[in-house]
């Protein structure tokens, strides 16, 4: 039996040898975090360890006076009897995935992933391990990407009918990671400035600040008086969907980009007009891939239909595998 | 029929009524008259029945796929519409083309149609060659095509409205040529659209004028004289066409009740050629009405035996004369209509009766008489105004129906099962049960009644507090309390609890009540005994 380098614990996954936290759910001594979203990073630890990249957006989360240490890619550093290091994960800004090594075994908790190439941030990194704990937000068949610049295609083509037709496109999609992704794709298509949910503003522009080029935008708040936004793109959270906000755009089409839109139910019972399948979480295949090509002989599954992921692994890929409870969501933020 | 896919995309990527119908109406000015007929045929509800069984084509994708059948299971339960779950599956073996070729009518007449004479291998290598060459939209289409019901979101209503945008034909006449059987062609696609009358087919009923609820007092309606009251009867709304010789039933439900009910065909075979009567089919004995149930009992039996004539005998009630002499009668005034009713029924106390109207002088002593409603086995009043036509469909303004406020009872949820069309990977079909000494018993399935935002919370619960599962019906914790709402309650062998709710809907989450707080066997057997003794 291998040594158990991380388990989860009552705040978290818990890392004994090196006696610090990954992604805590509670305040401890020393987190490290693989992203910025919400259910990843949360507010009250002593001390931060996360990617030069994603600091900012960490500061906005975990308010001004957190202390964040931010280190690069690859550049090992010492915790306890442990070695980390943070590798690309591929799934917004700054996403790392924690390899952990003490005593000859290799760990990595890689926080969300995708393989997708994305403009927006570092390619995953394959990062060959004896024990890989995986996110499992889509692992069923059904769960395919398309080429997202395609999708950003479909989109483009939804906005211009929609103008056409003298309607507001409104595209509901989350405040960090997709809606900066989708603005950074669109510009294969247009350099038309859009509008943006205030919700999204500073978002934008810490992705503006590390020096991501994406399309032109405005928040909603900035549009004249009477600006009727036929002829818009706007982009706002879910949150927004049905909200006195969405008033001001008379005859407006909505639509949602996410993985969860691959299901025709999931999209009509929300009264979207369209839905665009956008994910910056692994399909299904690439699931499969990644857990190969880590060459990881046991394999700790998080959030999502891990129930699923665990029985394949084990019945059909021959590999290792068991669930991991943790407080990770997932879901809501893609 | 890639034609046909894209339209079924617009359908479903818009929620404006206005846009539905306007995709239609395109469809149907632009496509071949042999895949419009196809179109229409599928758009307003039909199947083709018997070309392959989910359980085959669900064992042919793993065949093709090669995953355990559980992972499909699992898949399915996630999306919830087989259809679509087969689909979204061979896209992991099959790279889908752009374009569906050869057009609808092809496809269903050619290739569908002809499933049902062949052998099972036959059949599974002809399904594998068509999902090969189909885009992933029209590989979903074929797999609706073969499962069942299309859902998606238009009602016949509205396909009858993008018809009459494609032609000059009005939505009446439109309407009415949809009823009854017709064979999806070319010519009744033309027939359909031709502006001119050609005298229509003898077996054919008139659309049915429906009633709206009506929500405020009735004194909002005007003069008490200005309107017809009667009793909303509780049985199969239905059509008696006498013409041509032959005696034809319909339902509200466009089925033709052929050979269920000899006793009302007998009946109608008295009356003049050329007449049709619009009614009520009823279990009747004597001078009232029997419980639904007991007509449940009828429905569905095909030349009913002597005996089973005399345990559930049902009659036709009359509401109103559309048709005499072979004249169409829906423009005259009710109250012309219901003179000629009266004349023609006058003398009748067989198989078919006339409704007789309530002769309460003014609304409050209606109201008075609406009390009584339980008691005489009715579910309210039906008020009608005395000048108006048999119009089409349900429009607001000269039916109203007057129902009794609905009984309630407080349930526990015991099993959940998946929804159908938008709500399919929801659980929304609910079981519920009442208390009988320590355990609970089943007492009805509910549907409707929440909103949203409680179908997913309680989907929520149900997910994280299933006690076992039964296929696709899961047993959840005894905990969640409902007040039911219901129209009638009668004796029945179909639920353990020996009782039957008629219509029972959510009407609240009682987050309020624990499972001890529900009703119990015996205080719902009161209240059966106080409705049969009329309170």
């Amino acid at each position: 039996m291998s040594l158990e380098l991380i388990r989860p614990g009552r705040r978290g996954l818990f890392c004994e040898a090196g006696d610090f936290h990954i992604d805590p759910w509670r305040p401890v001594p020393r987190a490290v975090i693989t992203h910025a979203h919400a259910d990843h990073a949360r507010s009250g630890s002593d001390i931060y360890y996360a990617q030069h990249d994603s600091v900012p957006l960490l500061r906005k989360r975990l308010g001004p006076h957190s202390l964040i240490r931010g280190v690069d890619y690859g550049e090992p550093f010492r915790l306890g009897q442990t070695t980390v290091s943070l590798h690309p994960a591929g799934h917004i800004l700054g996403s790392s995935q924690v390899r952990v090594e003490a005593g000859g075994e290799v760990w990595v908790a890689s926080g969300d992933y995708k393989r997708d190439p994305d403009p927006t941030c570092a390619d995953f990194e394959v990062v060959p391990c004896d024990t890989f704990i995986t996110e499992a937000t889509f692992a069923l068949p059904i769960y395919r990407w398309r080429p997202v610049a395609a999708v950003a295609g479909d989109i483009h083509a939804w906005w211009q009918a929609n103008a056409a037709a003298d309607r507001p496109s409104v595209l509901f999609c989350y405040a960090l990671g997709k809606a900066q992704r989708l603005m950074a794709e669109l510009l294969a298509y247009t350099d038309r400035g859009i509008y943006l949910h205030g919700a999204m503003v500073p978002l934008v522009a810490a992705y503006r600040d590390a020096g991501i080029a994406m399309l032109p935008s405005l928040p909603v708040s900035a549009a004249g008086r009477g600006h009727r936004f036929s002829e818009d793109l706007i982009l706002a959270p879910p949150s927004a969907a049905g909200s006195p906000w969405m008033r001001r755009f008379r005859g407006h089409s909505t639509g949602f980009a996410s993985g969860w839109m691959r299901i025709r139910g999931n999209r009509r019972r929300r009264g979207y007009d369209r839905g665009f399948v956008v994910s910056d979480h692994v399909d299904w295949p690439d699931l499969l891939r990644t857990i190969r090509e880590t060459g990881a002989r046991r394999v700790l599954a998080t959030h999502g239909r891990t129930d699923v992921l665990v029985r394949y692994l084990n019945e059909v890929e021959g590999v290792a595998a068991e669930p991991l409870e943790t407080l990770y969501s997932g879901e809501s933020d893609d | 029929m890639q034609r046909f896919v894209d339209l079924y995309q617009t359908l479903d990527e818009t929620n404006a009524t206005s846009a539905k119908v306007r995709a239609m109406a395109d469809y149907f000015a632009s496509a071949p008259a042999a895949d419009a007929a196809w179109a229409v045929y599928f758009l307003t509800g039909g199947r083709l029945r018997r070309l392959a069984k989910p359980a085959e084509l669900r064992q042919w994708v793993l065949d093709l796929t090669g995953m355990p059948d559980w992972l499909l299971e699992e898949t399915y339960s996630s999306v919830g519409d087989l259809a679509e779950t087969l689909s979204l599956l061979l896209d992991t073996v099959l790279a889908p083309p752009e374009q569906a070729s050869e057009p609808l009518h092809v496809w269903v007449e050619q290739r569908l149609l002809p499933l049902r004479q062949q052998a099972e291998p036959d059949r599974k290598r002809q399904l594998i060659g068509w999902w090969t060459g189909l885009p992933t939209g029209g590989r979903f289409v074929l797999n609706k095509m073969l499962t069942g019901a299309f859902r998606v979101g238009v009602s016949r209503r509205l396909v009858v409205r993008a018809l009459a945008q494609a032609s000059e034909v009005e939505p009446a006449r439109l309407a009415h040529r949809l009823m009854g059987h017709w064979q999806p062609d070319a010519a009744f696609f033309r027939h359909l659209l031709d502006p001119k009358d050609h005298g229509e087919d003898a077996s054919r009923p008139y659309p049915f004028f429906l009633a709206s609820p009506l929500a405020g007092e009735p004194g909002e309606l005007g003069a008490r004289s200005d309107w017809l009251a009667e009793w909303k009867w509780d049985g199969v709304r239905g059509q008696l066409l006498q013409r041509g010789g032959d005696c034809y039933l319909w339902s509200r439900g466009e089925d033709l009740m052929e050979g269920r009910f000899p006793e009302i065909e007998a009946a109608a075979r008295a009356l003049q050629d050329g007449t049709v009567l619009d009614g009520e089919i009823l279990a009747w004995d004597d001078d009232r009405p029997l419980p639904f149930n007991v007509l449940q009992k009828r429905i569905n039996r095909l030349r009913p035996s002597a005996r089973m004539q005399q345990r559930a005998p049902v009659i036709f009630l009359a509401y109103d004369l559309l048709e005499q002499d072979g004249g169409d009668l829906r423009a005259l005034p009710l109250t012309e209509r219901r003179q000629r009713l009266a004349a023609l029924l006058d003398h009748a106390d067989g198989s078919i009766r006339l409704s007789r109207p309530l002769d309460d002088p003014d609304w409050d002593s209606l109201a008075r008489r609406r009390d009584q409603a339980l008691a005489m086995g009715t579910e309210g009043l039906m008020l009608k105004r005395l000048n108006s036509p048999y119009r089409v469909g349900r429009t607001r303004g000269d039916w109203w129906k007057w129902k009794i406020a609905p009984l309630t009872i407080d349930a526990v949820l015991l099993y959940a099962q998946p929804g159908h069309g938008r709500r399919s990977n929801l659980f929304t079909d609910y079981t519920f049960g009442i208390r009988d000494g320590d355990g609970l018993v089943p007492i009805a399935k509910a549907y409707s009644g929440l909103d949203n935002a409680e179908i997913e919370q309680l989907d929520r619960w149900i997910r994280s507090h299933t006690t076992e599962r039964f296929g696709p019906v899961r047993a959840v914790e005894m905990q969640q309390v409902f007040e039911l709402a219901f129209e009638g309650l009668a004796e029945s062998g179909r639920h353990k609890s020996g009782l039957a709710l008629r219509f029972p809907r959510i009407a609240r989450w009682r987050h309020d009540l624990g499972p001890a707080d529900a009703d119990s066997l015996t205080s719902v057997r009161e209240l059966l005994d106080s409705i049969r003794s009329g309170y």
